[in-house]
């Protein structure tokens, strides 16, 4: 059962599960989709997020009260809804261990738990893994559900598609840094992020991607029609990337010709639960089988 | 038809009444933080009340006018002046051609609002002209005014007329100190009965983070949490929580120390707890408070919280009356 409370007099805020899980953000996905298709006079705002949502409105409109009780009732029919997802596939370029995230690390590193190593240094031994490179090979090896976009433009949050004892859990700085490179790759709990703009953060940070995912300009071509790449659902598949590969992507999006790999895919909950490597496989030959 | 910028004070922006509906992606709706003020001013000078107009925070800028224009000053009482001849702040001032418009310092408040008839007329951005800098968005090329910007304003109306003022009853000025309505709500249980009681009976003083994102409080105690088993994902800190939405208004404290009530500019989410929401009717008077303002928050109920936004309502009703 939800937790539903208000947000003052203009937000409800509905609380799915207090733990992540993908069953949580499923949920309240599905919610927010009925909420959307229920078209309610007076609400402004759906906002998805990793395991709650929240609905802005006009009180002179819908009175709280009465919107309260409609999204409720919404939520009889999002339990009962089949928990699957139209949604896509991306190949996301990271260039882990990269010399920007490295020089911002080091200028920060008062504020990190383990002042004397790097970032990934740090979560590949608290998670038990021997290298740095066996971690790199644990964050890019299985694919990861965007479960929120949102803190600023653009940002995505990322879920690891792996069962809950492989997940990566890797705690924030113990104080937030003044400064991140734009597109770096980072992690913080049990989420993975691109950070959308420069500006500060808390999160690990693993590395850069050159791909652009916010473009206030929209000059990217696969940002003309919207400035924000990520939406909530979107399924994410790193890909380890070096230098030479680096620096052609970012000369390709220079010239507008670079263009993401993605597929559409229908995702279904059930299936994943009952095959969780042979879905991520699937998923797989859908993002490469061309 | 610009007006040139000779100086921008310390944060000067162009707003208008926001940009709601991109939330979900984290582009706050943005806007004036003292809407009342922005629609107050835009009525004096005959524009539409979501017309963008300049924010300038605690400082004036300096602006030559290349053409005619009527202007108008509400909000903090920052008082103006055209040609070095000082003004009264909520009336219609009649600006001429080449003429200066500068400021005194300030009086009261933190923002005050300056319209000029027709509206500034920058590019607008996802449905509005409001600066967003995080996301380089709206504004001058996404950023606040600088010295050296020339900024269009559009055609007037008819019924802009100089002369024209806002009843003092009508005014609305921050005293030297502020209550704020809360309602509360979100995470409100995850602190202990003493500490709820606590927030509401300390004073709390405005800190000098206190910005368009939001404002900090300090100086109240440090609040106590419910001992709890922290959920999957939600971090040790017993202030954390599964990174959710934020509403505006809400109110968060970070390891129970220092609320903070995130504004127009909010970042749309993330992993603190909040214990509650200032009420809609309130949020205009927090970007009027300057820091080391004593601030109490006052514990209120939907039915006071939704009188309250009548109440505010009527008032601009009988500004848009007085100002026809």
């Amino acid at each position: 059962m939800s937790r539903f409370t208000f947000g003052g007099d203009e937000h409800i805020f509905v609380e799915v599960d207090e733990a992540m899980s993908l069953e949580a953000f499923f949920t309240s996905l599905s919610m927010t989709n009925a909420v959307r298709a229920a078209s309610i006079d007076g609400v402004t705002e759906i906002c998805p997020a990793n395991a709650s949502f929240q609905i802005k409105f006009d009180p002179d409109k819908i009175h709280p009260h009465a919107l309260m009780d409609r999204l409720k009732l919404l939520e009889e029919d999002a339990e009962k809804a089949e928990a699957k997802l139209d949604t896509r596939i991306i190949e996301v370029p990271v260039f882990y261990q990269d010399p920007w995230t490295h020089e911002t690390l080091m200028r920060f590193r008062e504020r990190h738990q383990d002042p004397d190593g790097t970032d990934l240094e740090y979560a590949a031994r608290i998670n038990g893994y021997e290298t740095v490179e066996a971690f790199i090979d644990a964050h890019s090896g299985a694919p990861w559900f965007v479960s929120m976009v949102g803190f600023v433009s653009g940002l995505p949050f990322l879920y690891q598609m792996v069962d809950r004892s492989r997940q990566i859990q890797v705690p924030k700085y113990l104080r937030p840094r003044t400064d991140t490179p734009k597109q770096t790759v980072g992690y913080g709990g049990s989420f993975s992020c691109i950070y959308s703009v420069r500006g500060a953060g808390g999160y690990q940070m693993f590395g850069i991607t050159p791909m652009t995912i916010y473009d206030p300009r929209q000059e990217v071509p696969y940002l003309k029609d919207f400035m924000v790449f990520f939406r909530p659902g979107d399924i994410v598949k790193w890909r380890s990337i070096e230098r030479a590969e680096y620096d052609r992507i970012i000369e390709d999006m220079q010239v507008g010709r670079f263009e993401p790999r993605m597929r559409d895919f229908v995702f279904s909950l059930d299936d994943f639960n009952a095959d969780l490597d042979g879905t991520n496989a699937r998923m797989m030959e859908a993002l490469y089988a061309d | 038809m610009p007006i040139e910028v000779v100086s921008a004070g310390i944060m000067t922006t162009i707003q208008d009444l926001g940009r709601p509906g991109y939330y979900h992606l984290g582009i706050p709706m943005g806007g004036a933080m003292d809407r009342f003020a922005l629609r107050a001013a835009n009525l004096l000078v005959g524009n539409d009340e979501g017309a963008a107009g300049l924010e300038a925070a605690f400082l004036g800028p300096e602006l030559e006018f290349t053409e005619d224009a009527i202007i108008a000053v509400c909000g903090a009482e920052l008082p103006p002046k055209i040609d070095g001849e000082q003004q009264p702040t909520w009336t219609a001032l009649g600006v001429r051609k080449g003429q200066v418009l500068s400021f005194d310092f300030l009086r009261l408040g933190a923002r005050a609002y300056i319209a000029v008839s027709g509206g500034i007329d920058t590019p607008s951005a996802l449905g509005s002209r409001s600066t967003y800098p995080i996301g380089s968005l709206g504004g001058v090329d996404g950023r606040a005014v600088q010295p050296g910007d020339t900024l269009p304003f559009g055609q007037s109306g008819d019924t802009a007329k100089p002369g024209k003022s806002v009843p003092g009853a009508l005014r609305r000025l921050p005293g030297s100190s502020a209550e704020l309505r809360v309602l509360p709500g979100l995470y409100w249980h995850r602190i202990t009965e003493g500490a709820q009681q606590g927030f509401f009976d300390d004073t709390w003083m405005v800190a000098n983070e206190a910005d368009r994102m939001g404002y900090r409080f300090k100086g109240g105690r440090q609040l106590e949490f419910v001992p709890r088993e922290q959920p999957y994902s939600a971090g040790s800190n017993p202030s954390n929580i599964t990174d959710a939405c934020y509403p505006y208004g809400s109110i968060q404290v970070p390891n129970g120390s220092e609320p903070i009530v995130l504004h127009r500019d909010a970042v749309s989410g993330g992993g603190y707890f909040m214990l509650g929401t200032v009420v809609s009717a309130d949020m205009d008077l927090i970007g009027q408070l300057q820091p080391n303002t004593p601030t109490r928050f006052v514990r209120v109920e939907m039915d006071a919280a939704l009188a309250a936004r009548k109440n505010r309502t009527s008032m601009l009703d009988r500004i848009r009356e007085a100002t026809t």
